[in-house]
């Protein structure tokens, strides 16, 4: 099933044409990575899935975004509901200042999604379903920037997940954690797609190839490519495709 | 002559302390001085009784119930205004030329002489609003005095809660008020204190604006209604000071004493809130 749509996207910071004539299928519960060199347009992608786009100045969208069929571009989009279905890991881990608790419960208080009776168990679902449970139940009221880079990383995956996303972007969700806490991540993930939509933006050819089930190439707002990760990575169609992925350039 | 780093790091150093020293002096003296000599005017009459023997004698009563009125009537026009043109400003303006002239208005009406404002509360407020010499019309001056404070401070506040807050929450689906409120608001309040900390000072302290549009010379009772004309301190010691000929100094430092102790001790209320909020903001 398709979940995500886009068709001849184009987007301007300026006059500088970020994303070129972008059409792609992203297919529900799975994994894709966009991949490319720094400024291709991969973050942009991202961002303007979410309509993130909007809160920088000066910019200009164009084609389709079709989430669940529904064309999120439309001037009518609710973009409450749009990012509550689509939800944001950023680069740096950046919980808010608050208690672990008060990080996961940010949301849904203010969606009023659910009762405060249930707060306790909803702490414990989201914590558990990213891994967290465990090293944090004691933690509770501990400052959420007291934590480790990861697990500050974790807890922002799992603010998330009380608001009921059926999409996670990730936004090179590891560029700031050491390879092992990158694993784990990783690891995070393939347990996360069961129930999510997830698309990375990454540096890490690695990663992409460990990781993704599909894989996009970006060069300079274009997507050169995109297709099952194996094929991208062992039987490139491009040429440019195959020179970035045998790290000839990038 | 190479520079030796261990002399120039004793010569930035002494000028640095020098500097610091030469600033607090001037307070410590003043703290000292006033206090030396208006303690002994303070007594339970001082405070509670009107004066009398045209202001020789007798207490402060009224000046002092006039400057509260006053404070509090300038923080409840200047503080939901200020904040809120803040919040407008700095989170829904789009930065334009205009914008930035605005921006740049309002910080310099900050530098703009009080007897200005003074002139401009008897204009507006006093003569065409028809509020006469009243506490209403000396508060909307001092109001509009304290104004580009709080704009000021309150948006530095704002914009130095962290961009990331602001994105988080937008991404979760929370709206821009929403956002504003939880997730920007909350971190910015110790800094908006400050703002309004000196906004205190300021109005409690003034002469100018309040002389031709609330204070009164002499005024043996209390105000009835925000359309009496009221005592104020600052007014009022500078009537006992230069207007009123043989007062006692004791009486003239008295007073000052309980203006600095008023401004004093609202501070201190507005600096413990600070801190309260201060504990919360970790980043």
């Amino acid at each position: 099933m398709i979940i995500i749509e886009t068709q001849r996207l184009n987007f301007f910071y300026g006059n500088f044409h970020a994303l070129k004539d972008i059409t792609i299928s992203i297919s529900e519960k799975s994994i894709t990575a966009l991949i490319g060199p720094s400024g291709c347009g991969k973050s942009t992608f991202l961002k303007a899935l979410n309509r993130m786009t909007d809160l920088i100045e000066g910019t200009k969208i164009s084609g389709h975004i079709l989430i669940n069929r529904e064309n999120v571009l439309d001037g009518k989009t609710d973009l409450v509901s749009l990012r509550k279905k689509v939800g944001m890991v950023f680069q740096r881990p950046n919980p808010f200042p608050l208690s672990v608790r008060e990080n996961i419960l940010f949301g849904p208080k203010i969606h009023q999604i659910v009762k405060p009776n249930e707060y306790e168990s909803l702490i414990e679902n989201s914590l558990r379903a990213v891994l967290l449970w465990n090293d944090l139940k004691d933690r509770l009221d501990a400052n959420a920037l007291k934590l480790s880079l990861e697990q500050q990383q974790r807890l922002c995956i799992a603010r998330l997940l009380p608001v009921k996303p059926d999409v996670l972007l990730m936004d090179e969700p590891c560029s700031t954690l050491d390879p092992i806490s990158t694993e784990r991540i990783e690891e995070l993930m393939r347990v996360l797609k069961e129930n999510y939509t997830i698309i990375i933006v990454t540096h890490n050819m690695q990663q992409a190839a460990r990781v993704s089930d599909d894989t996009g190439f970006m060069l300079l707002g274009e997507l050169i490519e995109f297709g099952k990760t194996p094929n991208i990575f062992t039987n490139p169609r491009h040429q440019k495709t195959n020179d970035y992925v045998t790290g000839r350039f990038g | 002559m190479k520079p030796n780093p261990y002399r120039t790091e004793r010569i930035a150093f002494t000028l640095l302390l020098i500097s610091t020293v030469v600033i607090i002096l001037p307070v410590f003296f003043i703290v000292f001085i006033i206090i030396q000599k208006g303690f002994s005017a303070i007594s339970w009459e001082f405070l509670t009784s009107i004066p009398k023997m045209g202001m020789r004698e007798g207490g402060i009563f009224p000046a002092i119930v006039g400057t509260l009125y006053l404070v509090l009537g300038t923080l409840i026009f200047a503080l939901p205004l200020g904040v809120f043109s803040a919040i407008y400003l700095t989170e829904y303006a789009q930065d334009n030329l205009l914008t930035r002239l605005i921006k740049l208005a309002i910080i310099n009406l900050a530098g703009v002489p009080s007897v200005v404002y003074g002139l401009f509360g008897l204009g507006i407020f006093v003569i065409f609003l028809k509020l006469g010499a009243s506490i209403l019309a000396g508060s909307l001056t001092l109001g509009v005095m304290v104004l580009p404070i709080i704009i000021t401070t309150s948006k530095e506040a704002l914009d130095s809660v962290p961009k990331s807050f602001r994105e988080v929450s937008l991404s979760l689906g929370v709206s821009k008020w929403q956002t504003i409120r939880y997730s920007v608001l909350p971190h910015a309040l110790p800094g908006i204190l400050t703002g309004i900390i000196l906004a205190i000072s300021r109005a409690a302290g003034e002469t100018a604006p309040i002389l031709f549009t609330v204070a009164a010379f002499y005024l043996p009772k209390l105000p009835h209604s925000v359309f009496d004309q009221a005592m104020a301190l600052p007014y009022h010691l500078y009537v006992i000071s230069t207007q009123v000929p043989n007062v006692e100094v004791k009486i003239r430092y008295g007073t000052a004493l309980v203006l600095m102790m008023i401004v004093l001790s609202l501070n201190l209320a507005a600096i413990i809130l600070r801190s309260q909020f201060r504990k919360r903001k970790k980043w």
